[in-house]
């Protein structure tokens, strides 16, 4: 602490020590200054999400009629016999397989291979179109031939509606998110705007690509599943 | 295999493959708890141990945290233990408004007991 006399040295030493303080925090990770600062905000996604569900859990437990089964309603036809949840079952394999895609884009951008990094950036964000288009689809299966509402529905428990939109319109909101990233990193890729700063971009935009393909994991097994 | 922050996360390709191939493994698999309508804790079992599994694997090698140090791992994966305190408190009060909703509304068709576990079915 401050060893000089006089009140207004003794401020300053205290003013010094907390700006130190804080600035040495920069140190703290020992990685890219944006892969802590994109960890952190999906820490606080994670809180958001786990919020989501957790009411839902909540409003589940409590309700005294029997919830929606969700295995009938996401049933699809193709034809013959309806397939159970087969459209849920779709999107998670298109957002595993984008998984795997940016997990490889990632790679190729710490070989700079600027080619191959863009064009999997690009295939990664084209699966996510796809997702979101198959979310499109369900919903409006669910509002317009189902007749599901936030506050209400034909199958059961009214907190279905609610707790659905709620929570697989966050995580589409997400990922539509995602694809504008991927595209404008991919493009940034493609014009060499990463050559002189690094490829860390790819990995910090791969991150929040994981992370949705994470909570819809979650989602999965919580509100499709159970 | 440990990356310096100047190259970055830098892994082998068969890796990433590997476990693009497992995840893809264990979606099927949780698919197959529903198609062949297993019921009951084994149904609840088996889906928490295939999200566990995807999860820990995506996190662990395709988020690169298993290459991390530890100063962040810990200030990212500790945090969210408090949030197992929130979920404890709301399923002791979802099970206090659902027996209050019983007592004074009565219940509608489902059986009490599978009510306290959330489920569905």
């Amino acid at each position: 602490m401050a060893q000089s006399p006089g009140n207004t040295a003794i401020a300053n030493d205290v003013v010094t020590d907390l700006v130190s303080d804080w600035s040495a925090e920069k140190e703290v990770f020992k990685v890219h200054w944006g892969k802590a600062m994109m960890w952190i905000f999906l820490l606080s996604d994670t809180f958001i999400f786990t919020s989501f569900l957790t009411g839902y859990m909540k409003v589940r437990i409590s309700s005294t009629v029997p919830w929606p089964n969700a295995s009938e309603i996401f049933a699809l036809s193709f034809g013959g016999e309806p397939i159970p949840l087969i459209l849920i079952a779709i999107m998670t394999f298109v957002l595993i397989t984008s998984s795997g895609t940016m997990a490889l884009a990632v790679n190729y951008g710490y070989r700079k291979d600027r080619m191959k990094t863009a064009v999997l950036l690009f295939i990664t964000a084209g699966f996510g179109l796809m997702f979101v288009g198959m979310q499109a689809f369900e919903w409006t299966k669910l509002i317009v031939d189902e007749g599901v509402r936030p506050w209400g529905n034909p199958f059961g428990a009214a907190q279905f509606g609610a707790s659905f939109f709620m929570i697989t319109g966050f995580h589409g909101a997400h990922v539509s998110g995602g694809v504008a990233y991927l595209t404008y990193v991919a493009i940034g890729v493609l014009n060499g705007r990463y050559e002189k700063k690094g490829y860390d971009i790819v990995e910090i935009a791969g991150l929040y690509w994981h992370f949705v393909d994470l909570v819809w994991v979650f989602i999965f097994a919580f509100f499709y599943l159970w | 295999m440990a990356a310096t922050p100047e190259e970055g996360q830098q892994h082998p390709l068969s890796i990433y493959i590997g476990i693009w191939l497992l995840l893809f493994v264990f979606s099927a698999f949780s698919y197959m708890v529903d198609y062949y309508q297993f019921q009951g804790y084994l149904r609840w079992n088996l889906i928490l141990i295939f999200m566990m599994l995807k999860a820990g694997f995506i996190v662990a090698i395709f988020m690169h945290m298993a290459w991390e140090r530890l100063a962040l791992i810990t200030a990212i994966l500790l945090p969210p233990l408090a949030l197992l305190v929130l979920i404890g408190m709301m399923s002791i009060e979802g099970d206090y408004t659902y027996l209050s909703r019983a007592e004074f509304f009565g219940v509608d068709e489902a059986p009490v007991v599978e009510h306290h576990h959330a489920s569905g079915h």
